[in-house]
């Protein structure tokens, strides 16, 4: 019962990191018809700024430090991503293929770039010492920090929900996904919505980068392209542009490879992901859920 | 021959018989390659620019010509590099078996995933074929009953390799059979593209409702370019291994395919020598630049100019957007102001 309790919160938590990068991708998707293939990068950034604040900040506690590298991690996700949209991806409006194939470009040469300022190797965080520790629920140990990942997914589902649900720039967001001609056609100023979705989505893979540096309690130049393959997966799964949608195929695509991992071998979980992947599709060639938020 | 067969085909023979001709002279082309033109090393890069040219080529005929966007073509190209060296190093059968066999998945695999992911279109294929893909990566990875080597790779058992293919005094051998792959990959190219499914590609790539209004099922001509283009990526991945002599998991990695996007993108999409220009001229920068990055005067440089440019991949990212933005049709459209193609279609109706 233990080791099931382990394996559910551990994948929830999986589901969650998931999550946070697969929901900025599927707002993009669902707004602007963009695969974000720089998604990764955001990610990077984010990760790296984490890294480097602390790093900066050698004589400062643990915490505040933590707080603050986790701070800059997200502003600087957030200011990329509004910056690639402003120079990259707004010169390229309607050209879909385009803007997927300049995304592929910053993907990368991000990461090169990456590897040639701070090099291969992975860089350790420091994080404060609650997260490295258990609690005890029905008698399994669960670490901490997967905690705050499923805290920190249900928060930003929430908030993202009530950004499209009761704000002004959500309902436009959510036209914008229905018919964009019409959006326009109103009068108002879509694009602005365009770079306000690429900057949450950012802010959101930028926290997936911090937390999956908790996670890992280190940061390295590949872990954003891994990490994105799968929240590809999950936004496929989900149905493109469904935030529902993305959420719940989050959870499944992270269950499935914490179970299929520990009660079949080690290494099938990726595998049974794909697997699902192409089961999914088999059976609803549009994904688990059609409609947007 | 007709007069417009042989503009065609003139250009393409010349330069077969030139490129079949390097290995036998000893010409230094200073700052383009690192020694005479035919010593090994020269000949090693140049085979590798030929061989990325087939492949990009093959993933062309996908992207270039019917339209559909794969993020999984590295998958194919491995199964050519990986199942030929499992075959001869673990499980030691003979070069011709092991040859065969990988023929065999070569078409059998993208005929089932190809089943499977031509099911969505769009960028949903895209994701589909990339996590396909994936798989391939994480078994390379996790090399299930040691046959893969995981992430060290797996050294070709060169005993079971043909004889005038191994050895560094041979690579004038290697280099000939990829100059014969390149070669095949390109007439087939050529043939499919002009034969009547190849019609129906480019028409999918152009309006695929229209296609299937007229009758026809774009899923199956969809399948097949599929299986054709995986197939000719597969025959490359062999003349890889053999140039390379053992097969690396950097080959199944997501980043090798989109590498072939890039060089795609950049050398000119859908044209006769766009994709072949693209492969060669990536595989030489990439090979060049890294060699270039330990040079004097890129270590000379102040360190903000510098860093970057010690990684190849930045630079050539940096190029395939400029490229994007200020070349759509990539290098062999340069200059050029592309004909409406409905008159290019009116033209040659006329001339028949």
């Amino acid at each position: 019962m233990s080791t099931f309790v382990l394996l559910t919160i551990t994948g929830l938590g999986l589901g969650a990191l998931y999550f946070l990068i697969a929901s900025g991708l599927s707002l993009i998707y669902g707004l602007m018809g963009v695969l974000n293939f720089a998604h990764g990068a955001f990610l990077t950034v984010g990760a790296y700024a984490l890294w480097f604040t602390e790093s900066k900040l050698p004589g400062m506690a643990v915490l505040p430090r933590f707080l603050l590298g986790a701070l800059a991690g997200l502003v600087a996700g957030g200011v990329f991503a509004a910056l690639v949209e402003l120079i990259l991806i707004r010169p390229l409006y309607k050209r879909h293929i385009e803007q997927v194939l300049v995304t592929v470009g910053l993907g990368l040469s991000t990461t090169a770039l990456v590897v040639a300022i701070w090099g291969n190797d992975a860089r350790t965080v420091a994080a404060p010492a609650w997260l490295g520790k258990t609690t005890t629920v029905f008698g399994a140990h669960i670490p901490n920090d997967r905690w705050i990942l499923i805290i920190a997914a249900i928060v930003v589902l929430i908030a993202l929900n009530a950004f499209l649900k009761r704000t002004r720039y959500g309902l436009i967001i959510r036209a914008g996904v229905e018919n964009r001609a019409m959006v326009t056609a109103l009068g108002i100023d879509v694009r602005r919505a365009f770079t306000l979705v690429f900057a949450i989505g950012g802010v959101a893979a930028a926290l997936a980068g911090v937390l999956s540096g908790v996670y890992f309690s280190t940061v390295d130049p590949a872990r954003g392209t891994s990490l994105l393959i799968f929240a590809f997966i999950v936004v496929v799964i989900g149905g493109l542009g469904s935030l529902r949608g993305t959420a719940g195929a989050a959870v499944v695509v992270g269950l499935v490879q914490q179970y299929a991992n520990y009660y079949a071998s080690s290494g099938l979980g990726d595998l049974s992901v794909v697997l699902l992947l192409g089961l999914v599709l088999l059976a609803r060639p549009s994904g688990l859920s059609r409609s947007f938020a | 021959m007709s007069p417009r067969a042989f503009k065609q085909w003139a250009v393409p023979v010349a330069l077969l018989v030139v490129l079949a001709l390097v290995p036998q002279f000893s010409i230094d082309i200073p700052y383009v390659f690192n020694g005479a033109i035919n010593t090994p090393g020269t000949l090693q890069l140049l085979a590798l620019c030929l061989v990325f040219g087939g492949v990009a080529m093959s993933y062309d005929l996908l992207f270039g010509y019917t339209g559909l966007l794969s993020f999984g073509h590295a998958l194919y190209f491995a199964v050519g590099v990986y199942i030929t060296a499992i075959a001869i190093t673990k499980w030691h059968w003979s070069f011709v078996a092991a040859i065969a066999f990988t023929a065999l998945i070569g078409i059998l695999l993208p005929l089932v995933l190809g089943a499977v992911s031509l099911r969505v279109g769009g960028i949903a294929f895209a994701m589909v074929t990339l996590a396909f893909a994936q798989a391939g990566s994480i078994l390379a990875f996790k090399n299930p009953y040691g046959w893969t080597g995981g992430e060290e790779g797996l050294g070709a058992d060169y005993t079971k390799l043909p004889a005038g293919l191994v050895g560094i005094f041979n690579t004038k051998h290697l280099y000939w059979v990829a100059l014969g792959f390149v070669t095949v990959a390109f007439v087939v190219v050529q043939w499919a593209v002009a034969s009547s499914p190849g019609h129906i590609w480019q028409a999918i790539r152009e309006n695929e409702l229209r296609v299937e209004v007229l009758g026809l099922r774009p899923y199956a001509y969809k399948l097949m370019v599929f299986v054709l283009a995986s197939f000719i990526a597969t025959a490359g991945g062999v003349v890889y291994l053999l140039l390379l002599g053992g097969a690396t998991p950097e080959v199944t990695s997501a980043n090798f395919t989109l590498t072939l996007l890039v060089m795609v993108v950049i050398g000119g999409t859908g044209t006769r020598w766009g994709a072949l220009l693209g492969g060669a001229i990536y595989t030489w920068a990439n090979e060049r630049l890294g060699e270039a990055s330990s040079s004097h005067a890129i270590s000379s440089l102040p360190s903000v100019l510098r860093t970057p440019l010690q990684q190849p991949l930045f630079v050539l990212g940096v190029l395939f957007i400029l490229v994007v933005f200020f070349v759509p049709g990539g290098l062999v459209r340069i200059g050029k102001v592309r004909r409406p193609r409905t008159l290019q279609r009116l033209q040659e109706a006329m001339q028949k």
